[in-house]
């Protein structure tokens, strides 16, 4: 029975199904792009499991074909199997054992990327410096004690933990936080517009006069959700609560609340990743050719600060040179209209160098297997001249 | 007879290609446009020579790259162009425009007949009502906009175009520029002196300070129409400008210098000289401003020079009738059993090949870059992969299915390059994130060779397919033969595929941060990588044969011609450089008749001519 079983995982029938499912999968997964944004179909074709009908529905849905995931995944079982079961050492079949090595490395290491890489962004003006980049996606609600004139003293609560609602407490905070709705995507309306017997979303603050709804998730290419929630800011078990607030990404300015003769204040906003070190913006430039609106380069010309390492030098990063720098990578990425500020992508990703292993890996078993043939094969054309 | 025969078709090849490669002459007393033509100038943000404005301009506005006046002459883009700049108000006669579009016709309430080119005359007194519709119709996404809108869009640039065109050298209604710019310098101490009185509120000469400012104002127009940018940069240190400017910007700068840029002062008295009909005055000036150029910038001269040869040459034209002459050899050698043909056209396609090879290699120099830069750089490029491969395995089999299919791709990949040119300069400037010649010549160059060996296979499947069931020549010698080369070169692409993807991958963390972005591009190279590894897998497994490996060859080609062409159209993603919605139609047709090769293939083996007596 097992040995019937790892007949089959490691047969080259299951090769061609996975490749053959795989096909259609990046055939379907790139048509949809048509009508959804990019993030959207990686999320529900390859970066899944199972891909599901229909796909936006909260309710009752089908599996309907798998997804990236899973296919990637017993691609790789089959490999791996398929090469122990075949495993023999001959210059015949050198070049394919070499092949799948690195076809080996591909997929493990896309898999990992999936699984441990992190996007995020820089927005930098000339002249401003930061030492955190941003997420394009996710938020998280800043509860800011603002009484220190030099240093604010922030506690975030990221989406993730803001979608678990419950309570929250912290040891910066004096009270706790208790989410009472989150939407993961929302629109906000002033409640004397919104028609009779709609609700405000919030005691306090701006929330007392807006009415939010929940609305489908963001799919387009040009969109995003914009999450917003409701919290209750509640201090201990005896005293009264201070009431609710909301908090959301369409709202700008922080919203502000005092408690314990302190000024707190409460924003929606990018989920940030702080770094040891910071950039500094000096000069953004935008060259185009002349006499056309081509761009021909984009460069950011910044400041690194590292004061863990001792190190401060000036950095350029520009079209195809990214800045690398403790397992980290900063592209040139865009630029806010009028060039006033360049926008830096940050890509943590530790399985970045396996496809550049695997590329010299696979070109050369490739290039070895069928030279080894072609060889072979003018060699026998040569000795039997029939034709 | 049969002893000649290839020297004949080799002859009669060389002859063709000779004949096509004279040099234009002007004619002693005309207007020497060939030397006009040669000169070298700055737009779309690279140096070429005024032929290649010429050309281009043409085609863009009017699909061709003559022109076919109503008394039956037809005139050269380098006259069209001569006219334009320097004698707007008979270029505005000349039936330069193309509306196809009936519904742009039905805007100026004309009904469609036969005539299909119209003179800006025409259209003058519709301009208004084309900007604004155009104007609509630019808000558009390209990908969603009617043929309607497409069709006014794109006539509103060539107007657009035109009119810079015309205003580039000299404004169009000018009688005399050099009187002009002769007056305007006269005038300037005492016109400068006003303006500064002026600009302080003291009394000023209220008289010249009017006429200095409308001859001022008229430079400043002819600088923000001009589209050309033909006055060169000043020796390093020893004037205002460090670029190539246009002719009205220099007028400008003179205005603070004090001294007319000689270039300028040439291209006035040229323009002038041929307002008047003058042929004399125009050659003597032109030659000066030709030596000037040749000591001045002498490797822009030099550039322009080459590619005035190159486009008068028209490698690619040659190459696309040699290939046909190939293809009719390598036939005639089928049907008669002729094997000198055979041989004839292996020569001819070396002769093809070398020309080719000039036409890519030349590009290659004027650009300064890798083959492969844009959708119509890939099509000769494929091509020219396919023609060596092709030429290899004729060498190795030597029973003319290297020659025909190189012959067929060759000249199909060039009408493809041909019909993707339409848009302009094909040499146009890289978009910065393709600012990378390492990259474009290692990643663009080995997935556009995987193009080749996939449609190469795909043709091979098809001779096959063909062969088999429509005559009785597939013996099972020929069968085999065919099968060998169509693994051989699936081999080869799943190799240039795999590594050229790779490498794509490679330049995309480079470059965007992520190795792989399910791109519809990126998506595309996965597909044919995907595809070739099936067809491997399954023939290794024992699960296809002979037959099976060439359906799922010509399904290939259909793969291929998707991932080249199909996701350019989807009009999403990073890669999207080179969109055409024109192409639509052939493509779906390309791929109908693949599913309809295949749909053949799959008939019953008795159904085969070849195959009926029970031969396998």
């Amino acid at each position: 029975m097992l040995h019937r079983l790892f007949d089959v995982i490691s047969s080259l029938k299951l090769t061609v199904v996975c490749l053959s499912l795989a096909i259609v999968l990046v055939f379907v997964g790139t048509m949809a792009q048509v009508n959804f944004g990019i993030h959207e179909v990686q999320h529900r074709y390859f970066q899944s499991l199972i891909v599901w009908w229909p796909p936006a529905s909260q309710g009752l849905k089908i599996p309907v074909f798998p997804g990236g995931h899973l296919i990637g995944a017993v691609l790789l079982v089959n490999l791996i199997a398929a090469h122990l079961r075949r495993f023999r050492w001959t210059w015949r079949t050198f070049g394919i054992h070499l092949t799948h090595l690195g076809l080996i490395i591909i997929l493990a290491g896309g898999l990992f990327t999936d699984l441990l890489s992190v996007e995020s962004f820089m927005r930098l003006a000339p002249g401003e410096t930061k030492n955190y980049s941003e997420d394009s996606r996710a938020m998280e609600l800043a509860v800011i004690d603002g009484s220190d004139k030099e240093l604010d003293q922030v506690t975030a609560i990221p989406e993730a933990r803001l979608k678990q609602g419950g309570t929250i407490e912290s040891e910066s905070l004096p009270f706790r936080v208790v989410v009472r709705h989150f939407y993961q995507n929302s629109r906000l309306q002033p409640l004397d517009k919104a028609g009779p017997g709609a609700v405000s979303a919030a005691t306090q603050g701006v929330g007392s006069q807006v009415v939010v709804t929940e609305v489908p998730r963001a799919t387009a290419e040009n969109e995003r959700d914009l999450q917003s929630v409701v919290v209750e800011i509640a201090p201990g078990q005896a005293a009264p609560s201070l009431g609710t607030w909301l908090v959301s990404d369409q709202l700008g300015a922080p919203q502000t609340f005092s408690f314990a003769g302190k000024t707190w204040r409460l924003l929606m906003r990018p989920q940030r990743y702080y770094k040891p070190y910071s950039l500094t913006l000096k000069k953004f430039t935008h060259e185009r050719y002349a006499g056309t609106q081509i761009a021909k380069n984009f460069a950011s010309h910044a400041v690194l600060n590292d004061p863990e390492r001792n190190e401060s030098r000036d950095v350029l990063i520009y079209m195809n040179h990214p800045l690398r720098y403790r397992g980290e990578t900063f592209f040139q990425s865009g630029f806010e209209q009028d060039d006033s500020a360049t926008i830096l992508q940050d890509v943590y990703n530790p399985s970045f160098i396996a496809p550049y292993v695997a590329c010299v890996i696979v070109s050369a078993g490739l290039l070895f297997q069928f030279g080894y043939h072609f060889v072979g094969f003018l060699r026998r054309r040569k000795t039997s001249p029939a034709q | 007879m049969k002893k000649f025969a290839p020297w004949i078709a080799l002859a009669i090849a060389v002859l063709w290609v000779a004949s096509n490669s004279r040099m234009p002459k002007a004619a002693p007393l005309d207007f020497n446009l060939v030397a006009f033509a040669k000169i070298p100038l700055l737009s779309d943000g690279r140096n070429k020579p005024f032929d290649t404005v010429a050309r281009n301009s043409l085609l863009i506005i009017r699909g061709k790259q003559t022109l076919r006046l109503e008394d039956g002459r037809t005139i050269d883009a380098r006259r069209w162009l001569a006219d334009v700049l320097f004698n707007a108000p008979l270029a505005d006669s000349y039936p330069s425009f193309v509306i196809h579009n009936p519904e742009v016709l039905g805007l100026f309430g004309w009904e469609q007949t036969e005539r299909k080119y119209f003179s800006y005359g025409e259209i003058q007194p519709f301009l208004e009502k084309i900007d604004t519709q155009g104007g609509q119709a630019e808000n558009v996404e390209s990908a969603k906009r009617t043929p309607y809108q497409t069709a006014i869009y794109n006539l509103r640039n060539s107007l657009i175009l035109y009119q810079r065109l015309k205003n580039s050298l000299r404004p169009e209604d000018s009688p005399n520029f050099t009187g002009e710019i002769e007056a305007c310098m006269q005038a300037m101490p005492a016109g400068l002196e006003a303006t500064a009185k002026q600009s302080k509120g003291e009394n000023f000469d209220k008289e010249k300070f009017n006429s200095f400012a409308r001859l001022t104002a008229r430079f400043q127009t002819l600088a923000e129409l001009s589209y050309l940018l033909p006055v060169p940069p000043d020796p390093a240190g020893t004037g205002p400008h460090e670029e190539w400017i246009s002719v009205g910007a220099s007028l400008l700068q003179s205005i603070s210098t004090g001294a007319v840029d000689p270039a300028t002062k040439s291209y006035a008295l040229i323009g002038d000289a041929y307002h008047a009909g003058n042929r004399e005055t125009f050659n003597r000036n032109l030659a000066d401003l030709t030596g000037w150029m040749a000591k001045n910038e002498p490797k822009a001269a030099g550039r322009a020079a080459f590619e005035f040869l190159f486009n008068q040459l028209e490698p690619f034209y040659q190459a696309m009738g040699l290939y046909v002459l190939a293809f009719l050899l390598v036939c005639f050698s089928w049907l008669g059993g002729n094997r000198s043909l055979g041989i004839a056209a292996f020569y001819v396609l070396l002769i093809a090949l070398a020309i080719h090879t000039f036409g890519l290699g030349s590009r290659m120099y004027l650009q300064g870059r890798p083959p492969v830069t844009n959708l119509y750089s890939s099509a000769i490029f494929i091509g020219w992969g396919t023609v060596i491969i092709g030429l290899i395995i004729e060498r190795i089999f030597r029973d003319g299915v290297g020659s025909a299919c190189a012959a067929a791709i060759g000249f199909i990949t060039l009408i493809i390059a041909h019909h993707l040119a339409g848009s302009g300069d094909t040499l146009e400037m890289l978009q910065a994130v393709l600012d990378t010649n390492i990259w474009l010549a290692t990643h663009v160059v080995t997935i556009t060779i995987g193009y080749s060996a996939m449609f190469l296979a795909g043709t091979l499947a098809l001779i096959y397919v063909v062969r088999g069931v429509f005559t009785t020549s597939l013996t099972k010698e020929a069968a085999q033969s065919l099968t060998r080369m169509t693994y051989g070169v699936i081999c080869f692409a799943t190799l240039f595929s795999f590594v050229g993807t790779v490498l794509g991958g490679i330049w995309a963390d480079q470059s965007w941060g992520r190795f792989w972005g399910w791109d519809p591009k990126e998506n595309g190279a996965l597909l044919i990588v995907l595809w070739c590894a099936i067809i491997l897998h399954a023939r290794w497994g024992g699960f296809i044969r002979q037959r099976g490996l060439m359906i799922m060859a010509l399904f290939g080609n259909v793969i291929t011609s998707f991932s080249w062409f199909g996701v350019n159209m989807l009009g999403v993603g990073l890669h999207s450089y080179g969109f055409m919605n024109k192409a639509v139609p052939w493509l779906a047709a390309f791929m109908v008749s693949q599913l309809v090769l295949m749909a053949l293939a799959s008939l019953p083996l008795p159904r085969w001519r070849s195959f009926a007596p029970g031969l396998k």
